[in-house]
Parts: C-alpha cells; sequence; structure tokens
C-alpha cells in the first residue's frame, strides 16, 4: 500500500505526502511528559519524553524490536514476550513495552540469547496456528507472519500434533467482521481495544491457561453480544482472527485514499482502502485529529449504500408526478430543469423558486448552491438542512458569544473535570466522541446527563452519571434558569472573569432575572420534574469542580425555546469562567457530517458565507464585485417559509439538494402538500428517496467517495473529502450543480473543488488561511484560519470573545404551546439509535439494519399498562396533526408521560406526527415535544396506507424509467 | 467444679474429626454430670496427633491425641479432668517435644488462645506492637522492620522494610496495606493455621503496616479453599473493630485504618501478587507487568504494601519485642523465623517454626520422624510446586535462602513435602508442567502455550520417542519459560522439571 497510483481520470491536483507513509506503529502511545531522558539503544543516543517504553525510543530511532502484543493506540500489556531486550545492569530479558526509558539506559536489541529466546517464543506461537498462509485473508497483512520472519522462525520442534486450537469454530455472526478463534494468539489487543478505545468493555478472555479465548460478553456470538461493532477490535487484531469480511472476499488493498466520514458530525479520517475503484475496506485514520483512529459501526463498515442497487445513475425527469421517469443525458436533465425555473420565474415572479443545500454535501458543493440562487435565480431564498436541527446553535452562541460554533477540539473532553451531557445522546449519536467521553470519565471526571430519556451513559459499563437530571421535554429554558439561579444566588460565580471578560450592564440585568425566586429549583421542579436537590447539587458540581464542559445536541436546539436554551447554557458556562480554555467551552454535537460546514457556507437565507448578513452593504459588496452580479439585500425565504408559500400558490420552483425533507421535516402532510404545489421539484439524490417521488427532475448525486471536497465537523475543523472511486453516474455533485448553472446561463467554471475553497477564502475572513495545499500539509484545520491563526483555532474565544465582550441573555422560560391535555395525554420525543444514521436513506441500505430494522415506540410500564399496551403491541401514535402505528416497547428509560421513537424508517411516519411548531429565534422545529395519545391498533394508519401506495406506485415509474434505459438510451 | 477442655476448631483438625469429637465430649460430661468449659482453640500445628485436646490442669495443660470419638468414655473413664493417663496421653502440652523444639513467634498463641478473644490475645502480648508503633513516626515503624530483617515470606523473600519504604516515600492521597492470604502452594498450610488460630496477630501486623505507611485501608485476600479462615478473621475484624483497633480512630491515635477480608476464587495465580491486586480489584487474576511495582502504583493505581500473612504477622511480634531481638534468630542474611510446614510422605506432619539456619534433615527426621510409608526417603520438594526437587543428598542443607538459591532451589514459603523411593520423578516433573497448565493465568506466551507442550515433550520422553532431541528440546522449553515469562508462575515452573532431570536422571532413561 505505498504508493497511490493515479487511475485514469483521477486528478493528482494535490500530493498528500501522507499517503505515502504506511503507518507506522510505535508500539505504545506517546508519553505527554514535558521531561526527556536520554538513553542509548544499540550505542545509539536517544532523547525521548520521561514515561517513553524502550520499545518506542527504539522505534524513534528506526529500530524494530519484534512485537506482537503491544500497539501504539493501546497500553502496554508485556504479554507477547517477542520485545525482550537487554539492559545493562538489569537482571534477564525485559519486555521493552513495558519498561520505560531511564537516563543512561544502555540497551541492547539484539544478542545470541535474546535471538534464540523470541525464536523459541515464536515457535510456541507457530505450534498453535494454522499453516494456511498462502490462502489466509491476512496473507500480506500479518504481524505475526512478519515476526516469524523478523526472528529467523525456521522449524517447530514440537510438531503439530500437539494440543492446539484449530478446530474452534468461527463466528461469523456478525455482518461486517468475522472472528476466527483457531488464528488467535490471545495478544488481548481486542479486548484493550474494547476497554481502552472504545469503552464498551464487551469482549473479555475467557477461561485461563491454555483455555484462554476471546469471548464476546457472556460467550456469546459476537452479534448477540454487547459488542457495538465499532471495529476497533479488528483494526489492532495482528492476525487474521479479527477481519473484515470485505477483506476476506476482495483481498488486501492495493493503496488507499484518506478521506472524512459522512456520517455524523464527528467528522473521522478515513483511509479508504482500495482495489482498483472498488472500496475494500475503510479503516480509521491515525492522523484524523477527530478520531484519532478510532470509528463507529457506521463510517467504519456502513459504506455499502455507495455501491448499492438502488443508486440512480442517470439523470430523469418528467412533466408530472404520476407519470414514470424518462432517462434523459444530464444536459437535457439540466436544460429541463433550467428551462422549467426559468418559466416559472417569468410566470410567478424571480422569489417564487429557491433551494435547499445539503449538510451531507461538501462546503463547497453547498457554496455553489448558495451562490447559484443569491446571483443565478437572483433572491436569496436558500436555506440548509440545518434549519431543522442547528439554526438555534448559530442564533444562540452568535448573539452571546459572537462566533456561531463550538468552543473547543473534542480532544478538550480530556481536560475536563465534570461534563454536563444536555440533550444529546453521544453512545448512539456521536460515538467516536463518546468513547473520548467515556475514556475520560473512567479518569475520574464527573457527569451530569440532562434528558428525559435515560441513555446510556447514566449507567454503563464503568461509566456513572454523578447526576442524572430527567427533565421533562419543553422545559430546558426552566432547567437551565435554575442551573444558573444557585450559581448566581450560592455566590459560585467566577466574578473576576464576568468582570474581565463580560459585558457589566447585560451581565447585572440577567444577574438580577436569574436571581429572582421564579427561577430556582424549587420553584421549577414542578415544571421541569427535576428533583431541587438533584438540581442543586449538579450546579455546584459543575461550578466548582474544576474545568466544566457542557455537550449538548439536538434536545437542546429543537424546541420552541431552542435559541433561549442554547443562551442559557453560554449564560452558565460565561457566569462560571468555562469558556475560553482546554477542558471547558459549549460544545454543540452536529447531527450531520457537514452542518457546521452548510451554516458556515452561507446556506442561511439572511447570511453570506461567514455569517454576514445579506443587509450588510460591504460583505455584499466583495461577493458581487468577485461574482459580477448584484445581489438582493433583503433575506429571502427559509424552509417553513417556502412549505407555506407553496401551499399559497406563490413559491412553484425548489432545488433541493441531498435533503430528505419529505421525510425529516415536522409535520409530513403539510410537507407533502407543499411538495405537490411546486411545478418544478428539482431533487440531487444518491437514491429516489421519499422527496423524490414529489419531483420532476432527478439528478443523480455522488456519495462522498466518488468527489473531492471538504467536510466541516462539529469542532469546526475543515477535512479533506477525497475521490477514492469515480462518480457511478458520471459527475460529481458539485460538476451536477455547476451544469446546471451554466444551463441557467451562469458562468460557472470550475475545474476543481480546490478552486471553490480558494473563492471561499478569498471572500471569508474566518476561512482566509484555508487552501486545499495547507490541508493537505495539515490534515485539517479548524477555522478561524488566518493570518492571526494560520494553522487554525483549535479553543475559541481564549482572550477575549469573538465580539469582544461576552453577553449575558437573559432567557425567560415560555411553556410551549404544545401541551399535554386530556386528549393528548403523553410527550412524545424523539431521537436517534447508533445503527441507523437519520433518515436511514444511507444505513437502511447496509447491513446495519441487521440491528434495526423498524423503529419502536418506547413506553413506560405505567403509560402502557393504563392502556392495555404489551411489549411488541401495535400501537397508534396520535397527535394534533396526525397519527402513525408502530410497534410498542415497554421501558422504564422513558419517564412515565413520556413517549420516545426514531425517526429512520420511512414508514414510521414519526413526522406525520410531529408539529409544525418552531423555535421563536429560527424556525427550527419543535421536534422533541409533541403531545399525543397512544392506543392499542390492529392496523396501519391511514397516511401508512397511503405512504405505501404512493411509494409503490413511485417505485414502478421508476422501474419503467430502468427499463426504457435498457435499451439504447440518450443518457449520458 | 468445672473443667477446661480445648478442642481445635481449625480445618485441620475438623477434617480429622474434631467437630464430632467435641460433641463426644459434650454429651460424656451431661450424661456424667460434669461441667464442661469447652474452648474452640486453633491448632497446635502437630497435625499428626489432631484432633489433639488439651485439659486444663492444676499443672497446666496436658494432651491427649490423636482422639476419635471411640476414645472419648474411656477418657473421661480415665480421670481426663485431672489429666489421667492414658494410651493417648501426650503429657504436658508445652513439653511435647516436637512443640517444645521449636521457637514459636508467629504461632506462639495458635492453639494456645481462643482464636476469637480479644483479652485472650491481650493477654498473651497481644497488641504490645502496636502499643508501642503508635508511640513511633512512620519512619521509626519501618526503621525497625529494616533492622529487623524481616524479609517476604510469600517466597520471593525480598526485605519487607525496603518495600514499606517505598510506600511510605511515595505520595499519594491513598494508599493500601493488602494481605496476600491465597495459600496456594502444595503442602502449604501455614497461613491457614495463623489466620484460623491467631487472626489477631495478622490484624495487629496490618494496622502498624498502615501506621508506618500512611495506608488508611487493607484488604486480606483469602482464597476460596479457605472457608473457616475466611470466618474467623472476619469475626476477628468486626472484634477489633468493636473494641476500637480498627476505624476511624485506631486507639483513640486518631489515625484510621479499616480492613476488609475478599473471598479469591479458585485460581492459584491470585497468589501472585499483581494477579491478587488484579483479583481484588474485580478483574480476571491476570497476572500485570512490572513496572510500575505494586509499590508504587499497586491496588487501584495507589502505592500499596503487599505481603504475605506470616511477613504482616511478624511485623506485630518485631514491633513488641524488638528488632534485635528478632535479628538475634536466624542466620546470615535469613533472619528471624521460618514456620515450615511438612507434608508429603511424612510421619509427622504439621507446623514447625524455627530459626533459619537449621538442617533440612533435621526438620525431616528431627521433626518429622522420616517417611510415613517407612520406606527410604528418595526427593523432598521444598518451595510449593513450583520449587527444586531435591535429592536424599541435599538433606544437610540449612534452611537458609541463599544457600538454597545457591543450589538452585528456593525455600519459598516453607513448604516442604517428602518422597519415599516409589517416586517416579519423571512423572513428577509432567506433574509440574501439567500444574502450570491447570494454573497459568495464559497472558503470556511462554506459560501459556510452554506448560503444555512441556507436558508433552515429557511424555515423549517417557515414551522413549526421540528421546535425545526432546530432552534438548525440554531443557531450551525451560529456558524460554524461566526467561521469557511474564511472572513466577512461569518463570520457576522450570525449577522442578530441570531438578528432576538433573538429579533424577535414571527415571529419563538415562
Amino acid at each position: 500500500m505505498l504508493q497511490h497510483h493515479q487511475a485514469k481520470g483521477f486528478e493528482p491536483q494535490y500530493y498528500d505526502p501522507r499517503q505515502d507513509q504506511p503507518e507506522r506503529d510505535y508500539g505504545t502511545p506517546p508519553s505527554l511528559s514535558e521531561a526527556t531522558v536520554t538513553l542509548l539503544i544499540d550505542g545509539r543516543e536517544v532523547s525521548v519524553p520521561a514515561g517513553t517504553s524502550v520499545l518506542r525510543a527504539a522505534a524513534e530511532l528506526g529500530i524494530k524490536v519484534p512485537k506482537l502484543c503491544a500497539t501504539d493506540s493501546l497500553q502496554s500489556f508485556g504479554s507477547c514476550r517477542m520485545c525482550m531486550v537487554t539492559i545493562e545492569g538489569r537482571k534477564g530479558y525485559p519486555a521493552s513495552c513495558t519498561t520505560p526509558v531511564e537516563n543512561g539506559m544502555v540497551v541492547t536489541t539484539q544478542t545470541d540469547a535474546v535471538a534464540r529466546l523470541r525464536r523459541n517464543v515464536m515457535e510456541l506461537y507457530i505450534s498453535d496456528h494454522p499453516l494456511d498462509c498462502l490462502t489466509c485473508a491476512a496473507n500480506g497483512n500479518c504481524e505475526l507472519q512478519d515476526t516469524a520472519g523478523e526472528v529467523g522462525l525456521r522449524a517447530v520442534r514440537y510438531g503439530y500434533a500437539g494440543a492446539n486450537h484449530l478446530d474452534a469454530e468461527k463466528d461469523t455472526s456478525n455482518p461486517y467482521f468475522t472472528f476466527d478463534p483457531a488464528k488467535c494468539i490471545v495478544c488481548s489487543r481486542c479486548v484493550r481495544a474494547c476497554e481502552e478505545t472504545q469503552g464498551t468493555f464487551a469482549l473479555t478472555i475467557d477461561g485461563r491457561g491454555f483455555a484462554s479465548k476471546v469471548s464476546a460478553s457472556q460467550d456469546q456470538p459476537f452479534v448477540d453480544s454487547e459488542c457495538v461493532s465499532c471495529g476497533a477490535c479488528v483494526n489492532v487484531c495482528p492476525t487474521a482472527t479479527l477481519i473484515e469480511n470485505r477483506v476476506i472476499e476482495f483481498g488486501q488493498p492495493e493503496h488507499s485514499v484518506t478521506t472524512t466520514c459522512a456520517y455524523c458530525g464527528v467528522g473521522c479520517g478515513f483511509k479508504a482502502e482500495m482495489r482498483g475503484t472498488t472500496v475494500v475496506n475503510m479503516k480509521p485514520w491515525k492522523d484524523g485529529k477527530a478520531n484519532e483512529g478510532h470509528a463507529c459501526v457506521k463510517g467504519r463498515f456502513a459504506f455499502g449504500y455507495a455501491t448499492h442497487a438502488d443508486r440512480i445513475t442517470t439523470p430523469m425527469v418528467r412533466e408530472r408526478i404520476d407519470q414514470p421517469w424518462r432517462a434523459v443525458s444530464w444536459d437535457e436533465a439540466f436544460q429541463f430543469a433550467a428551462a422549467r425555473l426559468r418559466a416559472i420565474q417569468e410566470k410567478y415572479g424571480r422569489n417564487s423558486i429557491g433551494a435547499i443545500t445539503s449538510s451531507r454535501c461538501t462546503n463547497e458543493e453547498v457554496y455553489i448552491v448558495q451562490k447559484l440562487v443569491r446571483a443565478g435565480f437572483g433572491n436569496n431564498n436558500v436555506d440548509t438542512c440545518a434549519r431543522v436541527c442547528h439554526s438555534p446553535t448559530g442564533y444562540g452562541l452568535k448573539t452571546t458569544l459572537g462566533e456561531s460554533a463550538g468552543t473547543q477540539t473534542f480532544a478538550s473532553v480530556a481536560s475536563a473535570d465534570v461534563i454536563l451531557v444536555m440533550g444529546a445522546n453521544p453512545t448512539d449519536a456521536h460515538p467516536v466522541f463518546a468513547s473520548r467521553l467515556k475514556r475520560r470519565l473512567r479518569e475520574g471526571a464527573k457527569l451530569i446527563v440532562v434528558d428525559p430519556r435515560r441513555i446510556d451513559l447514566v449507567d454503563s459499563p464503568h461509566v456513572k452519571a454523578s447526576y442524572y437530571l430527567p427533565v421533562r421535554p419543553g422545559t430546558n429554558v426552566a432547567f437551565i434558569n435554575a442551573m444558573a439561579h444557585v450559581v448566581v444566588t450560592e455566590g459560585l460565580e467566577d466574578r473576576a472573569f464576568i468582570a474581565a471578560r463580560c459585558e457589566q450592564p447585560a451581565y447585572e440585568a440577567w444577574r438580577n432575572f436569574v436571581s429572582d425566586a421564579r427561577h430556582s429549583p424549587e420553584a421549577t421542579e414542578a415544571v421541569t420534574g427535576i428533583p431541587a436537590t438533584d438540581l442543586r447539587a449538579a450546579a455546584r458540581l459543575y461550578a466548582t469542580a474544576g474545568n466544566a464542559a457542557i455537550y449538548y445536541g439536538l434536545g437542546v436546539t429543537e424546541h420552541s425555546q431552542g435559541s433561549t436554551t442554547v443562551m442559557g447554557i453560554a449564560n452558565l458556562a460565561m457566569a462560571t469562567g468555562n469558556i475560553g480554555r482546554e477542558g471547558v467551552g459549549v460544545n454543540p454535537l452536529r447531527g450531520q457530517n457537514n452542518v457546521q460546514g452548510s451554516c458556515d457556507m452561507g446556506s442561511f437565507p439572511h447570511e453570506l458565507p461567514g455569517y454576514r448578513h445579506i443587509s450588510d452593504a460591504a460583505t455584499r459588496a466583495s461577493f458581487e464585485t468577485r461574482w459580477s452580479v448584484k445581489l438582493d439585500d433583503e433575506p429571502g425565504l427559509r424552509i417553513p417559509n417556502m412549505f407555506d408559500a407553496a401551499i399559497d400558490g406563490d413559491f412553484k420552483g425548489l432545488y433541493c439538494q441531498g435533503e430528505d425533507i419529505a421525510q425529516s421535516d415536522p409535520n409530513t402532510h403539510h410537507v407533502e402538500a407543499a411538495l405537490s404545489a411546486l411545478e418544478c421539484l428539482i431533487v440531487q439524490d444518491l437514491f429516489l428517496n421519499e422527496t423524490a417521488k414529489f419531483a420532476h427532475v432527478f439528478l443523480p448525486g455522488a456519495s462522498f467517495l466518488e468527489k473531492d471536497g471538504t467536510f466541516t465537523n462539529a469542532e469546526r475543523r475543515i477535512s479533506r473529502v477525497r475521490k477514492a472511486m469515480p462518480p457511478l453516474a458520471g459527475l460529481a455533485d458539485w460538476e451536477a450543480t455547476q451544469g446546471f448553472a451554466r444551463a441557467l446561463g451562469m458562468d460557472m467554471n470550475y475545474a476543481h473543488p480546490g478552486e471553490i475553497m480558494d473563492e471561499i477564502a478569498s471572500l471569508t475572513p474566518t476561512f482566509a488561511g484555508v487552501s486545499y495545499d495547507r490541508l493537505d500539509r495539515l490534515g485539517s484545520i479548524q477555522w478561524p484560519c488566518n493570518d492571526a491563526a494560520p494553522e487554525g483555532t483549535p479553543t475559541m474565544h481564549e482572550d477575549e470573545f469573538v465580539r469582544g465582550k461576552g453577553l449575558f441573555v437573559m432567557t425567560e422560560y415560555v411553556p410551549t404551546e404544545e401541551r399535554a391535555n386530556r386528549k393528548f395525554p403523553l410527550l412524545l420525543t424523539t431521537g436517534r439509535i447508533l445503527s441507523q444514521y437519520n433518515v436511514g436513506a444511507q444505513t437502511r441500505r447496509t447491513a446495519n439494519s441487521s440491528w434495526h430494522s423498524e423503529d419502536i415506540l418506547e413506553i413506560h410500564p405505567h403509560d402502557a399498562e393504563e392502556r392495555g399496551i404489551a411489549e411488541g403491541d401495535w400501537v397508534g401514535i396520535q397527535s394534533r396533526v396526525g397519527d402513525t402505528v408502530l410497534r410498542a416497547r415497554i421501558t422504564e428509560r422513558v419517564q412515565p408521560g413520556v413517549v420516545y421513537t426514531t425517526f429512520h424508517h420511512p414508514f414510521s411516519g414519526a413526522n406525520v406526527v410531529t408539529t409544525d411548531n418552531s423555535d421563536w429565534a429560527t424556525n427550527c422545529p419543535e421536534y422533541k415535544v409533541t403531545a399525543v395519545q397512544v392506543s392499542k391498533v390492529t392496523a396501519p394508519s391511514n397516511w401508512q396506507s397511503r405512504q405505501r401506495a404512493f411509494d409503490t406506485e413511485q417505485r414502478e415509474l421508476l422501474r419503467r424509467a430502468r427499463q426504457r434505459d435498457e435499451t439504447p438510451s440518450p443518457a449520458g | 467444679m468445672s473443667v477446661r477442655v480445648f478442642v481445635p476448631g481449625d480445618s485441620t483438625a475438623c477434617a480429622l474429626g474434631a467437630d464430632q469429637v467435641a460433641a463426644a465430649l459434650v454429651d460424656q460430661a451431661r450424661a456424667r454430670g460434669l461441667d464442661l468449659d469447652l474452648v474452640r482453640n486453633g491448632s497446635r500445628g502437630l497435625f499428626w496427633l489432631e484432633p489433639l485436646i488439651e485439659v486444663e490442669t492444676a499443672a497446666g495443660r496436658v494432651a491427649y491425641g490423636p482422639v476419635s470419638v471411640a476414645d472419648v468414655a474411656e477418657l473421661f473413664d480415665r480421670d481426663l479432668r485431672t489429666g489421667g493417663e492414658h494410651p493417648l496421653a501426650l503429657g504436658p502440652t508445652e513439653q511435647i517435644p516436637y512443640l517444645q523444639k521449636q521457637t514459636r513467634i508467629n504461632f506462639a498463641r495458635a492453639g494456645v488462645i481462643d482464636p476469637l478473644s480479644i483479652a485472650d490475645y491481650r493477654r498473651t502480648g497481644g497488641f504490645a506492637g502496636l502499643d508501642r508503633a503508635l508511640t513511633l513516626s512512620s519512619q521509626q515503624i519501618v526503621d525497625a522492620i529494616k533492622t529487623s530483617g524481616l524479609r517476604g515470606r510469600g517466597g520471593a523473600a525480598f526485605p519487607a522494610g525496603i518495600k514499606w519504604q517505598t510506600v511510605l516515600d511515595t505520595a499519594a492521597d491513598q494508599k493500601y496495606i493488602v494481605c496476600n492470604a491465597d495459600e496456594g502452594d502444595s503442602g502449604t498450610f501455614a497461613d491457614r493455621l495463623l489466620l484460623e488460630a491467631d487472626p489477631l496477630q495478622l490484624i495487629e501486623g496490618m494496622i502498624i503496616a498502615g501506621l508506618a505507611v500512611g495506608a488508611t485501608r487493607g484488604y486480606v485476600y483469602v482464597r476460596s479453599e479457605y472457608p473457616r479462615a475466611f470466618a474467623v478473621l472476619r469475626a476477628a475484624i468486626a472484634l477489633a473493630r468493636e473494641d476500637g483497633y480498627l476505624g476511624p480512630d485506631v486507639c483513640g491515635s486518631g489515625r484510621a485504618f479499616e480492613l476488609e477480608v475478599r473471598l479469591g476464587a479458585g485460581a492459584y495465580i491470585c497468589g501472585e501478587e499483581t494477579s491478587l491486586l488484579e483479583s481484588l480489584e474485580g478483574r480476571r487474576g491476570l497476572v500485570r507487568a512490572k513496572p510500575p511495582l505494586p509499590a508504587i502504583a499497586g491496588l487501584f493505581g495507589k502505592p500499596t504494601v503487599i505481603n504475605n500473612v506470616l511477613t504482616l504477622a511478624s511485623a506485630a511480634a518485631i514491633l513488641a519485642r524488638g528488632a534485635d531481638w528478632y535479628r538475634a534468630l536466624g542466620s546470615g542474611r535469613s533472619l528471624g523465623t521460618l514456620p515450615m510446614q511438612l507434608a508429603g510422605n511424612i510421619k509427622r506432619g504439621g507446623v514447625v517454626e524455627v530459626p533459619f539456619g537449621m538442617s533440612l534433615r533435621a526438620l525431616i527426621e528431627d521433626f518429622g520422624g522420616g517417611t510415613a510409608s517407612g520406606r527410604p526417603l528418595r526427593a523432598v520438594q521444598v518451595g510449593g510446586p513450583l520449587g527444586a526437587y531435591l535429592s536424599a543428598d541435599e538433606l544437610d542443607l540449612p534452611l537458609d535462602y541463599e544457600a538454597f538459591a545457591a543450589q538452585r532451589a528456593m525455600l519459598g514459603h516453607g513448604g516442604v513435602v517428602v518422597f519415599d523411593d516409589s517416586v517416579d520423578m519423571a512423572e513428577q516433573a509432567r506433574f509440574a508442567m501439567e500444574f502450570c497448565v491447570a494454573e497459568s493465568c495464559g497472558k503470556c506466551t511462554p506459560c501459556r502455550i510452554g506448560s503444555v507442550r512441556g507436558v508433552e515433550v515429557i511424555d515423549r520422553i517417557r515414551a522413549d520417542t526421540e528421546r535425545g532431541d526432546n530432552l534438548l528440546l525440554l531443557k531450551e522449553l525451560c529456558d524460554t519459560m524461566e526467561y521469557g515469562s511474564l511472572c513466577a508462575m512461569g518463570g520457576l515452573t522450570p525449577m522442578p522439571v530441570r531438578s528432576a532431570v538433573e538429579k533424577f536422571p535414571e527415571d529419563f532413561g538415562a
């Protein structure tokens, strides 16, 4: 896997030096000590940080001491006995992995005695190992084989007839990897990775001595165990014992392409390991700063959707949505779409069309869509799916701190002493960050969880929340005010920080506001449901335990007061001085890979890239100059406004880039009515998604594996996405958008996404220093990146807030109008599960569905019993706007009065039930609170029946297009 | 007038019928209208005489043994109350030569007192060491242990004072004292006897250790095969806590020491100190790589004194009677006394606590009385299943750590297992490997796989299959295990194997 040979059609425009380096394994993790120790290894002097192992020190010199159980992602273990060395003045042959360096140490890594010992230990290994190297899946990438070669094993004098494990049965239960215990050398790397790296503790060694074997949970098949299929064990296995099924199928990859995951907002770096244009394996990138070599079941394994048979690879058009699709050439599709949009504008006016950008597409792709709208459509009707998730984060943090982004790096959590997780479920939705978090908790940091549902973090192996505060859905502001009340009234503020860093009049006003007894935990207990004593204790812990960090998710933002809660969180962090250094901060956990980026790129109707208001003449002028057009200075329509306008007949054309609004947006009936009212809906997506069923033009999308670009993760980290295989439909999304723009008469001719980034950098001060060249050099960059911070900004607001002084904002609690009453006595809230992602378009088309094949309604035993509901019953969920039917799971995870479900499957219709209530500031939908009634039923809902019929009809229309496609077609 | 009779309640005596004898004594006394004051003491460690009952007479305690239920009526008939003559009569207990010739420090109270009587313990000099320690600084206590020359009795014989000093010198918010009572070596039982016969001595030693190094918590890790010792120790800890020896304010000193007992789960390897710590922490008993030493990062990563039962118990006597008194016993660098345990094919098995320096022959012949079978002695394994076999020619070896090491043997925990001339030493060598197969934790390869191959190679040697090559392979395997293993389990398994091959080559076809 040395040289990455560029195939024809791959542009080797930028050179990534890291791709040429096989990842070196230094054997043990680096020491963070600042003291230096100097020693002599094989006669060569080396200086390393104190606490470094002799093995690693040798590796720093380029000396490769044989090893099997050591790898630099795990603490040393000392079991394989291959890395023995001699040290002057010491008895015997110390294992170099477990021996720390000392000043003046004299180490010899190879002597006759050491060589003989290593060879004899290797002989023991091989006396219990199959000799099928040539047909073994690890052939070419087997550390056992390599090490046997290094130590010069030539014979196994014990023979092969002795006791052995060669007949041990394979476990093929996991869809993505195979466990072959016959090949296991019991190095415990997998067990240690499950503990140290992932923090799940699903693996153990069962039995002892020669009977020692790797066991998943209670000696169960992997798939039935607590294993979360993160792949950490597979990464570290030195043999073929734990190996990816695709490597078994395809063989060892021959080159790799370093890229960035397209699932959640953690933004893990991966090496797409390739054979030709086939992705054999996605290997977490050790140098990826967001993940440092770790991954989750989605990014690591669930990439099969990219080549799924459902992928649509030909542009298609139709006059009406009840007609069959017609496969056409890209050019014909562009012309068709452009002509329709222009006609609509002629007829209904300039503002009658708009676009929605995708938080799953690259920064460059999002940028050119908003450019297309502003410069091509001539209006500002552009919005993004971030509207429905983190728009309150943008508003709230911009208002209080001055920048619409999280304040920290993920690694910062390693310095936190107390961590408050609110409305987020990291182990399911942001698993790789959760692993970091859990590691810190195992080191002793304290945890406060605020969630209506008892998430796994509250109590899982080696992790237990100090306080679990079961907040009632919709009362976050009352909660955060009560926290502030305790801090202020008990004198726990950081007065020096406030005096130096924050606006005083606003602070005084806020202080008076929250000091009022109506915000006390005792006064709000009846509203929030959180026991006042617990809340007081949690507030004291947050304010006094040292570095306090807040991590929050959509459970904070997706409310009628989402923006208010975000500001309340910022207030709390400022009041306690927990901003502006490692280990603290306010950290939104972003749902999708490029939520941060799509917001950064000017996707909101009122903001140009870099969160600059469209009404600002100077900013507008810079874009007008560059784009040679006049820009509208009025903000355009937000997504909900577009739907309303469509129903009113004022909005007729929509270009929807990679978002399934028909499934993901609230109040499905309303959304469907709006989509049905459009005269031209252009959908650009990988699949015929729910929205595409209402579309007139379908532009086949390209997955992240098929294009170049960048994603920006939740820590503002811009990382490269690199093309690993050619786009299945011939064009990457940015190329399709560009072709469409040209059909509309725009002069858009980028040769490579790098040129788009250059334009972004030239027009956006926070991106001024960003270029593909610098990204290749640094691996990734956290914006702001400019002359003042040429390598980016890991921690924000260090010396002063972006807005100058921090602004405390008064956060009055206003109960949502969505209230439980006699007719709708329960509150429905929604969330995600580990194996599925968002609307499931990707993960449902992978084996991940074996873990979660349907969405389930969680209901408390008390509420279930009252309604005569048993486990597994079909239940109807009725809200003020609609109803749907799901299967029930009875669990105490949810509190009485609250029901919960996920929204990964289109037929679940979770959003048929959710209302169009939304955040007062940003219109982010109130997904997290819907008053419902739940009752036992026997049949699917009317909507579900209609949905099935519509789905069948639309699939038939697609099939007819494809049939036609098989005959010679004009598709290009 | 009431008569006080002592019937041991320890595991050995009970295994030999002491409970039934005690019941018969009570029945007989009742039938005869006699007032019997039955005390369940611990054993004196003269196991070949168990159940050994003692009667308090005007002339002191006199012994009878081994007593069976069938003997009880006759004992009463012969006026047991006054120490009447009987074929089982042994005379004044203290004058039984086996006991009289010993120098008992750790076992001075064993069988003498009620193990669960703090009054008995105090009356016999107990807690004098603690009283003294409470007047000393931590460094002074550590100095006393250093001066005494006390070395670890678990087998490794590491100077206890140096270990304690390391823990004292390592700053930490919490330190621990851990007692290794996972006495798994075949043929050893001294720890068990101490726990069952004089548990307060260990408790006192551990409190002293806590004061010495600044540890406020202690744990005793008792093997699951010792349920009685576990129960007795728990009861003793409860008594000590009730009387203020344990708890937040030890004897009103303002210093805290809490003590808990934990039961093992049947793994020999948990007697290895780092495995024991893992097990105490609730994990699998897997050996840890050293460094770090437990003295620096031990239980829960904190500085920890981990010592054997006898080591910690010895601290009580050393503090009470002075380091110089202690170091005056013994020889060379092996100071104080070592409770040897005689077992195997031996006429008089039991605990023999003597100063270092006595010969193995004196131990086996004078105390043990030679083989039980009466056949000639052929081999002795000293130091547990990982100790070397010594031949009949080597019996003049003095009980001294260095002298044994020079013979590539070890004293270990003081277990002595005797074999007569019917022993097949090749089978014993095989057993050494087999034991390692059964008890290896499985972490390191030389031990995990090497022991299995060891059994196979020895089988081939015994079957005369390529004997020469396999003897050579066995020798290399022993080197690999000795130099390559992570801990003493795999590292010492070659010791009995090598000694068998070298000293008894005729059993290997030579």
